[in-house]
């Protein structure tokens, strides 16, 4: 047992590592892409169009001759940004629901919660693009969307939470020494049930990056020209038979920087819950 | 029992009619104007004045907002769901049409990866910490990770580009008259939906089984020597299987989600194709009644899910 025991928690630490290093150059190449990425992500060369690797294309050209390194590059940018803006946003309006809910409970309670259920009575993926196709795609609006698709599950944890936490003795202390409920919410109740939603949003940060892809992958999401790894797939699969190169690269970088925020969401849960500790 | 079937079935109605609001108001706060859209503009860019009242009233938006939600919901129920704005057809056909193929794909990639995921996960259990088990945990950790659309296209490369061994995609085969074409058009799309699932109940199944493990009665069932398949099958599956059957189910309407991306990576005639083809042409009533559709079918198989819960685990009753 003592062994195996060994063996499972390095292979734990190892997959943190391999995720904090996954994120950590993703997170530099978004932030320094105009310094790393060799050629100009957006402009067209015909005349390099559908190039294989090589040394001027490291991945390619696509059909309209852009740099496919370039582009995956910025990519990262977007992917980031609203995997991260969108879970944080569900996080603010999902808290604010939640700790509303569960502390004032009764009607208000009903009301709110109803609403989360109806909201979450729709597939994530189908109610995005629904909401993408009036909206439009830019990426605040694609932030948005992925934010107001996620709230539910974020007023759900916090909700809960705050059911229990308001029977606690040092609540009820508080409330004893005359102190307002939007203090309480503020100031008590909400960074006591901080630590399930940490956990949960980076696991949601995936999920929101995999939403992202899907929905520029169909053609919905952030408006090309603008470099995304979804819109890359898209692209790409157009001339799948003659470049099939160009499929890859964008789709191993969804993959590992979404495989990278699980192991790391896993890793905050060993960190921040023990109780919860090797039961996935 | 039936208390319960009929009061779950009671508190599905005001989600539904949440929903069905929702759907409404997606289209009614659309930006663009649909009897503009039909009534179409002259040379100068304006709209006949004449023409533009008579089809707004001709499509009922001259009445109050109330009015018009309770007849829309009135005409969903008798089957009476609208022409599309651009192509003219009816709607209800072709989204019952096309929900036929939508319906096989889920069902069969469900069974897929309802198979291939416990038996796989029961596996893992048994020879646990071995290079199978390993094998089957990279798999079930990758497989959630990996975007499906992605893997869609890399199995075509693979499949149909380089190897030539299948089609890229469509589908005209039926299961009966033409089983071999059937099933070669079902196999990679099936696959792609089905790894999710599969995924996600290997892990469960891997860890429910081994939670099981640690139980006294198991211990007791090895004390007495019985054979390790008995006790597997006899005693610590029944036990664990329990919360995997509510997750496969459950994960039936995430299923029915995902079918949008995978008919289009294969180009399948279903209502997720159909979905996006009319959120491409801006054709919002086609994607509002598609929408309403699928997320009802998700509600449902939910609905379903629930019941077969409580009447496979005889601790739970709730009248």
């Amino acid at each position: 047992m003592g062994f195996r025991h060994t063996l499972r928690n390095l292979m734990r630490v190892r997959l943190a590592k391999f995720a904090a290093v996954v994120l950590g150059v993703t997170l530099v190449a978004a932030v320094f892409a105009p310094w790393l990425a060799p050629h100009d992500p957006t402009k067209a060369k015909p005349w390099d169009s559908l190039r294989p690797p090589s040394a001027t294309y490291w991945l390619g050209a696509d059909r309209l001759g852009r740099d496919q390194l370039s582009r995956l590059i910025y990519g990262a940018r977007v992917s980031l940004l609203i995997g991260v803006g969108g879970v944080g946003i569900a996080v603010l309006l999902g808290m604010s629901i939640g700790v509303t809910a569960g502390w004032y409970r009764g009607v208000c309670d009903e009301l709110l919660m109803r609403v989360m259920d109806g909201l979450s009575a729709f597939p994530a993926l189908l109610l995005a693009l629904s909401l993408v196709a009036i909206v439009g795609g830019t990426v605040l609006n694609i932030i948005l969307v992925v934010g107001i698709v996620g709230t539910p599950w974020v007023a759900r944890v916090i909700r809960s939470q705050v059911l229990s936490l308001r029977e606690r003795e040092f609540i009820v202390a508080v409330r004893g020494l005359g102190a307002k409920p939007g203090r309480i919410m503020l100031k008590h109740l909400l960074p006591n049930c901080l630590a399930p939603v940490i956990v949960q949003a980076s696991l949601a940060v995936a999920a929101a990056i995999l939403l992202e892809a899907a929905l520029s992958f169909l053609g919905v999401g952030v408006k090309p020209p603008t470099p995304t790894w979804g819109g890359m797939l898209r692209h790409a699969f157009e001339t799948v038979s003659q470049a099939p190169w160009l499929t890859v690269s964008p789709g191993v970088m969804i993959f590992l920087v979404v495989l990278a925020f699980n192991f790391f969401g896993d890793a905050l849960r060993d960190v921040l819950d023990p109780k919860l500790r090797g039961t996935r | 029992m039936q208390k319960y079937f009929v009061r779950r079935l009671l508190n599905m109605i005001p989600t539904l009619l949440l929903v069905s609001l929702g759907v409404f108001a997606l289209v009614r706060w659309l930006p663009s104007d649909p009897a503009r859209l039909l009534a179409g503009v002259d040379e100068s860019g304006a709209v006949d004045p004449v023409l533009y009242a008579k089809i707004k009233k001709d499509l009922g938006f001259d009445q109050p907002v109330l009015v018009q939600y309770i007849s829309w919901l009135g005409g969903i129920v008798s089957g009476n769901w609208g022409k599309s704005y651009l192509s003219g057809m009816e709607v209800f056909p072709q989204i019952v049409h096309r929900l036929h193929f939508t319906v096989q794909l889920g069902l069969v990639s469900w069974l897929l990866g309802v198979i291939v995921g416990i038996s796989l996960g029961t596996v893992s259990a048994v020879r646990r910490n071995s290079p199978i088990d390993i094998a089957v945990t990279t798999f079930a950790i990758s497989g959630v990770a990996i975007p499906h659309f992605w893997l869609g296209m890399m199995l075509i490369v693979v499949f149909a580009v380089w190897l030539g061994w299948l089609p890229y995609g469509g589908f005209n085969a039926s299961l009966f008259t033409s089983p071999l074409l059937w099933m070669q058009q079902m196999l990679l799309p099936t696959f792609v939906l089905g790894t999710g699932l599969a995924a996600i109940l290997m892990r469960q199944t891997r860890a429910a089984l081994l939670e099981v493990f640690r139980e006294p009665y198991v211990l007791t069932a090895r004390a007495k020597g019985l054979k390790e398949s008995r006790v597997i099958w006899g005693h610590a599956m029944k036990n664990s299987l329990l919360p995997v059957v509510t997750i496969a189910s459950l994960q039936f309407g995430t299923l029915i989600g995902g079918t949008v991306v995978t008919e289009t990576v294969f180009t399948l005639p279903g209502v997720g194709k159909f979905i996006i083809d009319a959120v491409l042409r801006r054709d919002y009533l086609v994607v509002q009644m598609g929408l309403l559709v699928l997320t009802v079918a998700v509600m449902l198989s939910n609905f379903v899910a629930d019941v077969l819960y409580t009447y496979l685990d005889p601790r739970i009753r709730y009248d």
